[in-house]
């Protein structure tokens, strides 16, 4: 299936976030997750399905300032 | 009020925008903002909210100028490495506008004071370089319903967004709280391009204007990142969240408290920064 992943289509095979974020090797403590524009929390990444055409943005953690 | 001779000089771009004009120049010199950390992020914004006008700025912070804040603090110069900060800034600001009130706090922003310090502002701007402090702004801001401009940057990467309180998403929102210690490195650490600070505290500074003129549309419920490696801005559309902690249907945070400093060092600094 395709879903867009910060703004770029990508073919995978994923049933949840979870899933999506063990194909692209991210941490799930170091991002935000939104799929279509909601954020998903944390403790339902794994219980949170993805479809085709959905949507999901990664937003990594930023920090610095100084 | 009412402007001198010199001063319709000093502001005639602005005076001369439509969305601006003399009315919106003296709504600029009666605002007052309130920024937090005079360095990488604070250095830009304050200077452009100078130049602008800007009726008083706050200035916060408890360290001193180093060495290595040179290539991205634009408000310090060489002969300042080793002064207090918001002094040093202070008087750069009246250098460039002396019609700028600038109040200093040679303080650390804690959940004590974040109130107090906030209160007399209209808006407040993040500069800190601490996920504590950044999740401290955030609250105390919701609490005293005062807007932020809110400012990250890391390595070649920077990020703002908006929050109006109990109006659109705020920082929990998002991120509902700092990262595990150790996990994500701070520009200390990791390194900065200095320009980029340049870049984003310049957009928090014209959200900042913005707000205080109530023109354009607000960087509201919109994640602006930008990548200096692409030079490209990505916008990331959100919303307030329900779930949220602090300002969501059914929050634990009822007052203000800091989180636990995070480690100064990384645990896998090799892992990181996969965007």
């Amino acid at each position: 299936m395709q879903i867009t992943i910060n703004g770029k289509p990508e073919e995978l095979q994923a049933d949840t976030i979870m899933d999506v974020l063990k194909h692209k090797d991210i941490d799930p403590h170091m991002v935000a997750v939104e799929l279509n524009t909601q954020i998903v929390e944390r403790d339902q990444l794994d219980t949170t399905n993805v479809r085709d055409g959905d949507k999901v943005e990664f937003l990594f953690y930023m920090g610095g300032g100084t | 009020m009412s402007f001198t001779e010199e001063q319709i000089t000093r502001y005639s771009r602005h005076i001369l925008l439509p969305e601006v004009g003399g009315k919106g120049q003296k709504k600029i010199a009666q605002a007052k903002v309130f920024v937090v950390g005079a360095g990488g992020l604070g250095s830009p914004a304050a200077l452009y909210l100078a130049a602008a006008g800007i009726g008083t700025i706050g200035l916060i912070d408890s360290d001193v100028v180093d060495r290595s804040n040179l290539q991205r603090q634009v408000l310090h110069h060489t002969p300042d490495v080793g002064r207090s900060k918001v002094q040093s800034a202070k008087e750069k600001i009246y250098l460039l506008n002396p019609d700028v009130t600038v109040e200093t706090y040679e303080d650390r922003f804690t959940a004590s004071n974040a109130m107090d310090y906030i209160a007399p502002y209209d808006v407040v701007i993040d500069g800190v370089d601490t996920f504590p402090a950044k999740f401290l702004i955030n609250d105390a801001c919701y609490f005293a319903e005062k807007p932020l401009v809110h400012g990250g940057i890391l390595r070649f990467e920077g990020r703002v967004f908006s929050i109006v309180p109990k109006q659109s998403a705020c920082y929990r929102c998002i991120f509902n709280h700092p990262p595990p210690p150790g996990l994500v490195p701070s520009c200390q650490e990791a390194g900065i391009i200095g320009v980029v600070a340049g870049i984003i505290g310049t957009i928090q500074a014209t959200e900042t204007l913005k707000l205080i003129l109530g023109i354009g549309d607000p960087l509201t419920d919109r994640i602006l990142d930008f990548d200096a490696r692409k030079t490209a801005f990505r916008e990331i559309k959100t919303k307030r969240n329900a779930r949220c902690p602090l300002c969501g249907d059914h929050p634990t945070i009822t007052e203000l408290f800091e989180h636990e400093q995070e480690a100064c060092q990384l645990q896998t600094p090799g892992a990181l920064g996969v965007s």
